[in-house]
């Protein structure tokens, strides 16, 4: 009986990683599960103000392997160590995956988290949105996307630009002058690649410049905005700006808090600071708008604003808001409305949403946020890539 | 760590091994050995050892979950990892010592010899395992290349297919009766039996069987059953499942036997090994391993330790019989080595456990049942004399392929419908729900119409049904 030993070569062992395609295909799922479970990750996390490298525990659904299993009410035998067993007893954990290579047969436990952090998961988060309608302005400044053209070839460069085409062809033209000067040595003859038949492809870099962008985070900070309510349109807020500060390199942020009066507020403050009063929305459109005319001209500028209330505005501030809102919706190319209303809050309070229905610009949307788990469906609605859009029509 | 021996030291080694498994009466398939290094053993471990593979992402999870488990050393790698072809192939790890060669070696001819002699592994063309994978791989590659078909389409029927392959025929070297020969039976057994009294009794109602229901007898094979009647399956998509369907069947004896091959395996690598006359360097090294691989896991059940119990068991038995047992059941008719050979050959796990786990070897092995309760196992029975039996039938209900439930086809048009129903032989064992709804999910998928599974659930029968994209559990009156 022959055996055949087949030693070990280094090279096919670093050569060969063939399982590189499967755990790639793999990856992706699992980025494909995370996005669609975003919404419960953002209800479940508190991320407000978390800094990127926090690790964020997300589970895995939708990459399981289902089966037909048996579930839990089904008994096991296991090997007790030494000393005397008692009915009763307590051992270990339950079920475990099988041992050893046949794991496919049993139910275990197939649910599994995996870990990302805040950064990786805010950049899955915001692959499709985009600031909507993005007009071209006078000046431009923002720096939207760096992008590799190919311009022309090169002989030399990197192994994956390689153009196999043109080395090639360009291998045939030697094979054919070198025929015509020396006819009889290289018939029939091997006629291997040079260094000088290889082609690249050349690339540049090219930073696209789009128009700048300016958007103003507006928020209720009123009495009637208690805890919870804060916590929703903070919330809200932080996504816009973990948003903007991901995809948009020059864009400007303003920060307006308001309650009867408004004032223009850091970062800082805009996420942390409590502050109490009754409501006058008008307040902070007011403030957005002397901001804008101060600083940001709509000609120059893309404006967007977004405010976040509970829509429990003072009667008689009523069609200011209203003439307000209108002129905001006028000059920027968005403006959201998200109206916090707890589940369960009450019925005290009145609406803002149903009063500035009146508003007929076609670039004002509005949306209710009543749990944690609508922040990122409203979040979608405003910025989605292929939000319908109105204007068109 | 660079390894302190040759290929030639292992070749030394391994013509004594052989000698020894000659002399000791083992027949293996030729054998060979492939140096490898961890990050290909693992890859080994994820495509079941195959060279060649068809990719599937499930193959890149086992993979990430495997290293990750290897890398915060949480688990090692299996020290040999053998497929079932002819020639036998198995991987060695190049960073082992000799001693752990030299012992992986001789518990390869093991692994080796049982796959050749078992009757459960009678039915696998083992000459044609690597052609076959490679072929599958071949063909999966083929049409994720296919610009009409692609990765996503390939994707969608393999993840259903996996997720059925295993609800497929158990013992397969009963042969499988054709339709033909399922409606004679099905006919025979309608006729009323002879009666000599003919005359004088009233003549019973005969009640012509339905030979047009399909299938006519309870089909197990639920995959071949779809492709064989599911008409709007593509050709390709056929092809996908007929594939799921023989790298399952390819596993299943793996499956039936895992505590008689690792057992077989361990018995013979102590055997060969105490007959090799180590230096004394690597016999403590191997005496360290040998007692590492099969010490009792305790709480859990290693099939390394009980197999090899049981056959050492069986050689204690019949090489020094009981007087007692002898005058009970009459005298052996073999010898120890005779009968070793011929329960390697026509046993599998279940009948392996329910004849030869002895009330004294339970109560040696220290076995227990357990309920799951909440993350914890409680025992309720140890091993005693009064439910010693019972742990012995929960040990045998879940080895080999009792772990997966038996579901068949027991009708393709229910309801007159082209409603796809099934039913769940329960044994005791609930289905897992959430498994059952997704695995529903993909089978809803494959049969492209309403499909329905008739199971208890909490000593109720019910059914679920699947249809629209939404799960209905009905109760059944």
């Amino acid at each position: 009986m022959e055996t055949i030993f087949r030693p070990y070569h280094p090279a096919s062992g670093q050569r060969s990683d063939r399982s590189a395609g499967d755990r790639l295909r793999h990856r992706q799922k699992v980025r494909e599960a995370i996005r669609n479970n975003i919404a419960d990750i953002i209800a479940e996390e508190s991320i407000i103000g978390k800094d990127n490298n926090r690790i964020v525990k997300v589970p895995i659904r939708g990459v399981k392997e289902y089966r037909f299993v048996y579930g839990e009410n089904v008994p096991g035998v296991g090997q007790g160590g030494d000393g005397e067993l008692q009915p009763g007893q307590t051992v270990g954990k339950g079920k475990e995956g099988a041992q050893g290579h046949q794991a496919g047969d049993q139910a275990g436990v197939d649910y599994y988290e995996t870990e990302v952090s805040l950064d990786e998961l805010v950049e899955v988060m915001f692959e499709d949105l985009e600031l909507p309608d993005l007009d071209r302005k006078n000046l431009r400044q923002m720096e939207v996307e760096r992008q590799f053209r190919h311009k022309g070839f090169r002989k030399k460069g990197i192994r994956v630009r390689l153009d196999k085409k043109r080395t090639a062809r360009s291998r045939v033209k030697r094979k054919k002058a070198s025929q015509r000067a020396d006819v009889a040595a290289l018939h029939g003859e091997r006629f291997p690649f040079h260094k000088d038949d290889l082609r690249y492809h050349h690339t540049v870099t090219e930073t696209r410049r789009e128009s700048n962008a300016v958007v103003l985070c507006i928020m209720d900070t009123s009495g009637s905005m208690d805890t919870m309510k804060k916590y929703l349109a903070r919330s809200f807020f932080f996504l816009l700006y973990r948003f903007l500060c991901t995809r948009y390199e020059n864009v400007e942020i303003v920060f307006i808090a308001h309650h009867t009066e408004a004032q223009e507020v850091t970062e800082e403050e805009f996420f942390h600071k409590g502050e109490s009063g009754g409501t006058f929305i008008s307040s902070g459109y007011n403030k957005a708008l002397e901001i804008i005319y101060e600083r940001y001209h709509p000609g120059l500028w893309n404006v967007y604003a977004f405010h976040c209330s509970d829509g429990d505005n003072f009667e008689s501030d009523n069609p200011a808001a209203l003439k307000a809102a209108t002129e905001l919706a006028r000059i920027s190319n968005l403006f959201g409305y998200g109206e916090i209303k707890p589940l369960g809050a009450g019925y005290y309070g009145s609406s803002m949403i149903q009063f500035f229905s009146q508003i007929q610009e076609p670039n004002f949307q509005t949306v209710q946020i009543q749990r944690k788990e609508d922040i990122w469906p409203s979040f979608k609605t405003f910025l989605t890539k292929d939000r319908v859009r109105d204007d068109a029509a | 760590m660079a390894a302190a021996y040759t290929i030639e030291d292992l070749q030394e080694w391994n013509h004594r091994i052989i000698d020894l498994v000659q002399d000791l009466g083992l027949d293996p398939y030729p054998q060979e050995f492939e140096i490898c290094d961890h990050e290909q053993m693992l890859s080994y471990m994820v495509y079941s050892g195959m060279p060649s593979h068809y990719s599937h992402w499930s193959y890149g999870k086992a993979y990430e979950k495997l290293k990750t488990l290897y890398d915060y050393g949480l688990s090692g790698l299996p020290y040999e990892m053998v497929i079932n072809a002819n020639p036998s192939i198995a991987y060695l790890m190049r960073d082992n010592t000799l001693a752990l060669q030299v012992l992986t070696m001789a518990h390869v001819y093991g692994h080796n010899d049982f796959f050749k002699n078992n009757f459960t592994f009678r039915t696998i063309r083992s000459e044609f395992t690597i052609e076959t994978f490679k072929a599958h791989a071949n063909r999966v590659r083929h049409y994720v290349e296919d610009p009409s078909i692609g990765l996503e389409k390939v994707e969608r029927i393999l993840d259903a297919a996996h997720a059925l392959s295993l609800q497929c025929r158990r013992n397969l070297s009963i042969r499988k009766p054709t339709e033909e020969e399922q409606k004679e039976a099905k006919l025979q057994d309608s006729k009323p039996p002879a009666d000599p009294f003919q005359s004088v009794h009233r003549r019973k109602e005969w009640v012509s069987p339905d030979l047009a229901k399909i299938p006519v007898e309870p089909e197990e094979d639920i995959l071949l059953f779809i492709r064989d009647h599911n008409p709007q399956l593509a050709e390709w998509e056929k092809d996908l499942l007929t594939m799921v369907h023989e790298q399952a069947q390819y596993f299943i004896p793996q499956i039936e036997t895992k505590i008689m091959n690792e057992g077989w395996a361990s018995f013979w690598h102590k055997r060969i090994l105490e007959a090799l006359d180590l230096p004394q360097s690597l016999k403590i090294e191997f005496l360290i391993r040998h007692t590492q691989v099969l010490s009792p896991i305790p709480g859990g059940l290693n099939p390394y330790h009980v197999g090899m119990k049981v056959w050492e068991d069986i050689e204690k038995r019949w090489s020094k019989p009981d007087p007692e047992e002898e005058k009970e059941y009459g005298p052996k008719k073999k010898n120890a080595r005779e009968k070793l050979f011929e329960v390697r050959e026509v046993e599998r796990d279940s009948s392996f456990l329910r004849r030869y786990l002895t009330e004294g070897l339970i109560r040696e092995l220290n076995l227990f049942e357990y309920k799951s309760r909440g993350n914890e196992k409680v025992i309720s029975r140890v091993a005693d004399e009064d439910s010693w039996q019972a742990i012995k039938d929960t040990l045998i209900q879940n080895v080999g392929t009792g772990t997966i439930p038996v579901i068949k086809i027991e009708d393709a048009d229910y309801g007159n419908n082209r409603c796809l129903f099934l039913k769940h032989s329960h044994d005791g064992r609930d289905l897992q729900l959430e498994y059952a709804e997704k695995t529903l999910q993909y089978l809803r998928q494959l049969w492209a119409r309403e499909v329905a599974l008739e199971t208890l659930i909490n000593d109720k029968k019910s059914v679920l049904g699947f249809a629209d994209d939404k799960l209905t559990i009905k109760p059944v009156h």
